[in-house]
């Protein structure tokens, strides 16, 4: 208590020089006519606009993004979708196109180099086979669909109308919205089965090294997946995981990020989804187009025998060993 | 009737959201959608503002742009407008908005969204004026009666202006002026990429 009585008046001197020193800041706020500045402590829009992109302050409304009074970076994003996303995609998916153009001009068709051999070789079965075509359908599903959101207004409105165009829109994005749900299954199904054997190892360098089977003079060793392969599921995984979570924000808008995070999701989503379009066209075109024996691995399933020498060497030799092996064992039970 | 606009006085505004309701009543708009908003900068703390926000019906407006259906249009008064008949609902023009005035009605699965709803500055849609149709999608078409939207026109403190810019730039010029004070035309620059400077 004897402590308390020295402190006190010494706080009261302290506060009325603190007041002294305050009173300049509050003539400051009077007017010329002695009536006080309402305007004094308001902030104003442009203080607020640099303080963050986004006004937000308080509703009467059960309802969050009712709260964000104004966010000029709308028209930033309007800027992305219409410009920076359309040549972005434009270039990808084009120039992937013609690069692999310029690469059927070159080397053409890969052929098998000894011909045919006539035997097979099984390398995908049936529920490894049922697991790639339900993501490889659901994605090309997914690509038109999406694609269309972003460049149907430019290729396809003008030819078929605003009323066309709009139904088929709609559709689509219901189409958009459900075969995500395959999608997902389908990557999740491929991941499971395929990737003990994408795992990364030295031969993949040597793979690399030698010209990634693209040189006829070298040869390029490789197990069940060569690296090339081991590089799209890999890209598949990252991509197709951005575009899945990405897209569950966007399927369930604003249930678990505000106006900010919407904006992000849809970039995100677009800029991979372009991207992994123009990668997969790159798969397609070397499992058909660009290389002989290879879409009858992922269409009924087993290979030519020389193809596989050719291609999966090493994957080969380990399936002969299997075989023999178990040959070895039943001739040992008779 | 040259460009109309909207220009919310924030040192007027006492945040009685009469603006609000008296919307929703003009245009039958159904429940969980509003098309204008009061929202409080600094609430309960000195400084406190109250601005009534709506669809701005900005000069090249980043809804119609973002539209993945093209669905906008903008009118002879600079009032942009859409048909519900084209749109899809993906909500684009809310990412693109700078003022959050589309609004969606909840339907069915997921976070699907209805037609997009949003301020018309009382001036319908696409059908024809005055419709039983034009009436069940957009609301009342008051602009083509000759009159202005009724959440200005009812505002208890004329804090919200709505008419021709020009005009309603002069009426806030000279209050600042008499006044001595003001906060600005809340969302002007972003919305018409010109401020009111007095």
């Amino acid at each position: 208590m004897k402590h308390l009585a020295h402190i006190r008046p010494t706080a009261i001197v302290a506060s009325t020089v603190l007041m002294l020193a305050i009173s300049p800041v509050l003539a400051q706020q009077l007017g010329p006519d002695g009536a006080p500045n309402p305007t004094a402590s308001v902030a104003s829009e442009q203080q607020l606009l640099q303080q963050s992109p986004r006004i937000v302050g308080h509703i009467a409304q059960p309802n969050e993004r009712a709260r964000v009074l104004m966010q000029p970076v709308g028209r930033q994003w309007d800027h992305f979708h219409e410009i920076t996303l359309r040549w972005f995609g434009s270039i990808a998916i084009v120039g992937m196109i013609a690069a692999l153009g310029v690469a059927y001009l070159i080397m053409g068709r890969l052929r098998i180099s000894k011909g045919r051999s006539g035997q097979q070789v099984p390398r995908f079965n049936s529920f490894e086979r049922f697991s790639h075509w339900l993501t490889a359908v659901s994605f090309v599903v997914l690509g038109l669909t999406g694609l269309n959101i972003t460049f149907g207004k430019i290729v396809l409105l003008p030819l078929i109308g605003p009323e066309a165009f709009s139904s088929l829109s709609q559709a689509s994005k219901y189409v958009h919205n459900f075969v995500s749900g395959a999608f997902v299954i389908g990557l999740a199904l491929i991941v499971a089965l395929w990737i003990r054997d994408n795992i990364p190892r030295k031969v993949d360098f040597d793979w690399i090294k030698q010209g990634g089977g693209f040189i006829k003079t070298m040869h390029a060793p490789s197990g069940r997946f060569n690296a090339g392969e081991k590089l799209i599921f890999w890209f598949a995984l990252g991509a197709g995981l951005a575009v899945i979570i990405s897209g569950c924000l966007l399927l369930f808008p604003f249930y678990v990020t505000n106006i900010e995070g919407m904006q992000i999701a849809q970039i995100v989503h677009a800029v991979i989804a372009l991207l992994f379009v123009a990668v997969i066209i790159a798969h397609i075109y070397i499992g058909t187009l660009g290389m002989e024996g290879a879409f009858e691995a992922m269409a009924t399933g087993s290979v030519d025998l020389n193809w596989a020498k050719e291609h999966h060497d090493l994957w080969l030799a380990q399936i002969q060993r299997d075989e023999q092996r178990r040959q070895a064992r039943q001739e040992g039970v008779n | 009737m040259a460009r109309v606009k909207f220009l919310c006085d924030a040192d007027r505004c006492i945040e009685c959201n009469a603006c609000v309701t008296a919307c929703k009543n003009e245009h039958e708009v159904p429940w969980g959608i509003n098309r204008r908003r009061v929202v409080t900068i600094n609430d309960g703390k000195p400084g406190e503002r109250s601005v009534s926000m709506a669809c701005m019906h900005c000069t090249d407006a980043p809804c119609a742009a973002v539209c993945p259906v093209s669905c906008f249009y903008t009118t002879a008064d600079g009032v942009v407008l859409h048909s519900k008949d084209l749109c899809i609902g993906c909500g684009y023009c809310f990412y693109a908005c700078p003022f959050g005035a589309p609004q969606y009605p909840k339907v069915s699965n997921f976070g699907s969204r209805g037609k997009m709803d949003k301020c018309t500055y009382c001036a319908g849609g696409p059908e024809s004026d005055s419709t039983p149709a034009e009436y069940a999608k957009y609301g009342a078409n008051r602009l083509a009666e000759g009159k202005l939207p009724i959440c200005a026109e009812m505002c208890s403190t004329k804090s919200l202006l709505a008419g021709d810019g020009a005009t309603i730039a002069e009426i806030y010029k000279e209050r600042v002026m008499k006044r001595g004070y003001g906060s600005g035309a809340w969302g002007w620059t972003t919305a018409y990429h010109e401020g009111i400077t007095v």
